[in-house]
């Protein structure tokens, strides 16, 4: 029998249900791994006796014959979502001793469809950035290294610690947010699968605000069949958000297994081609064009004419929403507090101390576009254009149901690579970016590794509230790539 | 668009951040180089577009005005820095106050 460790969420759910494991082994097995790769720091926090408890609870409700989707399965979760009881800190300072008196909906969801928690997994600052090097915690060791090549690389960000877990097999399955590429790109980077739903498909209630119409919570796994169940989970209306879709959850896992895409139009936009990605990335998309069309779909041209402002227009309003979401963290009623002479020193000491460099950077130009005289030229050109952004999809998708793009321009990179000029690390989210302005669904897929033997990634967009079209585009995907590369660096 | 060193001050004042002089340059560069990079968004025409401010069209969603939740007041000031204070220690329900260390004279 293969280890508990090395299965996947579905084969994790039928080892369980024939009763070959409990639920309390099983974790035991993923808890032994976090153990054993401590020193990829993916987590903050590991929740041990939590998960034995939870596995327990977990093994009582089999008995009884009260299973539910993922019953006993072990997880680790993204330290942006509020667990009760358990410390969340954002990857930041300024959340020192932050114990949340409550549940994320995802997460309760999650607990409620059986699945167990083993711990809370490292990001960006405040889910701000790409390769996961902003975090108070320090930075997150990419599993994967170059072959012949000893140093460490980024796990991508901000779900970094996310990434990282499940490609190293501490657990089949976590779950992360996006914004602006913040699950996609990681997948990519880590050689796994990972999954940005529609925006208003999973609840934002309990997540710590970055970028409130951007933020979409979705899962990582080594499957797309395995994504689909945690989305499944994870979705539903929750009157707690007031953009969470009132729509019933499909049967997601149905679309995952039925990788049948005959007739399905690919749209491949034009303007993914652009200089700077890497000539193998450029190769593999060609290549994902044919498997898809040797799956029977049939490839379409599409244009998304501004593609290339997505990125600009993101870095107004990404910082405009998080300077006025990190408002709140004054130093007054939770968190970190640094004294002053007078209350305005107070927040002033409190925020510069608490806050790292990439926060504080964004706060500043969040606050810039938003100062009186800059509004209208940053902040509401910036919105015009977002709105030209969902329109190019909108047209794109008259002519296809699905886009095929490259996840990210390169592979991973050495951690403190990129560090020196901010522009050059916002663009490793080029390609993820304009889907999240529009609020649409992604999907990163393993498809093949370079010549350095890194795993990369090709990204399926879907039209909103379609992830059932764009899961049976992925599993064709997976299904014709054959992914089989493991990480082997650590 | 250049951001001087006074511009960068005056925007972390505005947004109550403590940023040390040494650095106020080197930020001033940084932004400059990002608010350059932006200025090509001046490229795009955008005369009659509607701002979107959020991909949602739903309209925001009314609720019945009716308790659903409560009695969790021990959890309501579970993190208040100056502790939880409670009117009546034995019923912890009846009321209590969210403390935090004095910030006004």
């Amino acid at each position: 029998m293969a280890a508990l460790t090395d299965l996947t969420i579905a084969q994790l759910s039928a080892t369980l249900a024939k009763k070959e494991a409990s639920a309390v082994e099983v974790a035991d097995a993923h808890l032994g791994k976090l153990d054993e790769h401590r020193a990829l720091n993916a987590f903050i926090t590991e929740t041990p006796d939590k998960a034995r408890e939870m596995a327990k609870a977990s093994d009582a409700r089999r008995a009884r014959g009260e299973a539910g989707l993922l019953e006993g399965v072990p997880l680790a979760i993204k330290d942006l979502f509020c667990t009760e009881g358990v410390q969340t800190t954002a990857a930041s300072a300024i959340l020192k001793g932050f114990v949340p008196p409550y549940e994320s909906t995802v997460t309760a969801n999650l607990w409620k469809s059986g699945a167990v928690m083993v711990g809370k997994t490292n990001l960006d600052e405040f889910a701000m950035g790409s390769s996961n090097m902003t975090s108070h915690f320090g930075g997150v060791e990419n599993p994967w290294k170059r072959k012949g090549d000893n140093r460490k690389l980024v796990p991508g960000g901000s779900s970094g610690g996310s990434a990282a877990a499940v490609a190293a097999y501490m657990v089949p399955g976590s779950t992360g947010t996006d914004t602006g590429g913040s699950i996609r790109q990681p997948a990519s980077f880590c050689g796994i699968v990972g999954l940005k739903p529609t925006y208003g498909r999973c609840s934002r209630w309990g997540v710590v605000a970055f970028a409130s119409s951007l933020d979409q919570p979705g899962p990582f796994a080594r499957t797309v069949e395995d994504t689909a169940l945690m989305l499944q989970a994870m979705s539903g209306h929750d009157p707690k958000d007031s953009t969470s879709a009132p729509l019933p959850v499909p049967d997601f896992a149905a679309a995952a297994r039925n990788p049948d895409i005959r007739g399905m139009r690919v749209g491949i936009p034009k303007e993914y081609r652009v200089d700077g990605t890497s000539e193998e990335i450029v190769t593999l998309w060609a290549r994902g064009v044919d498997m898809l069309k040797a799956a029977g779909a049939e490839p379409v041209e599409v244009s998304l004419p501004h593609t290339k402002y997505a990125l600009p227009a993101y870095y107004i309003v990404a910082p405009a929403e998080c300077s006025s979401n990190l408002a709140r963290y004054d130093g007054v009623r939770f968190g970190l507090r640094v004294p002053g002479k007078d209350l305005t020193e107070l927040y002033e000491n409190t925020r510069g101390a608490g806050f790292g460099k990439e926060t504080r950077r964004r706060i500043l130009i969040g606050t810039y576009v938003l100062s009186a005289g800059y509004y209208d030229a940053y902040y509401r050109k910036a919105q015009q254009i977002r709105a030209l952004i969902a329109r190019d999809f909108k047209q794109a998708f008259e002519k296809c149901d699905v886009l095929l793009t490259p996840t990210a321009p390169t592979a991973a990179f050495a951690a403190g690579d990129k560090m020196d000029d901010p522009v050059t690390m916002y663009l490793n989210d080029m390609f993820t970016i304009p889907a999240s302005m529009a609020g649409l669904p992604g999907i990163s897929v393993p498809a093949g590794l370079d010549k350095d033997g890194l795993p990369l990634g090709l990204q399926l967009i879907g039209r909103a509230f379609d992830e059932e079209t764009l899961l049976r585009a992925a599993a064709a995907l997976e299904k014709a790539a054959a992914f089989s590369g493991r990480a082997t660096g650590y | 668009m250049s951001l001087d060193k006074d511009t960068v001050a005056r925007i972390a004042r505005l947004a109550r951040l403590k940023v040390p002089d040494e650095e106020l340059a080197p930020l001033a560069g940084e932004l400059s180089g990002i608010f350059a990079w932006i200025e090509q968004l001046n490229e795009v025409d955008t005369k009659n577009v509607e701002p979107m401010s959020s991909v949602s069209d739903v309209t925001l969603p009314m609720r019945a005005d009716k308790v659903t939740d409560g009695g969790v007041a021990a959890k309501v000031l579970a993190n208040a820095p100056g502790g939880a204070v409670y009117i009546d220690p034995s019923d912890r329900n009846a009321g209590g106050f969210f403390t935090v260390p004095k910030v006004v004279e």
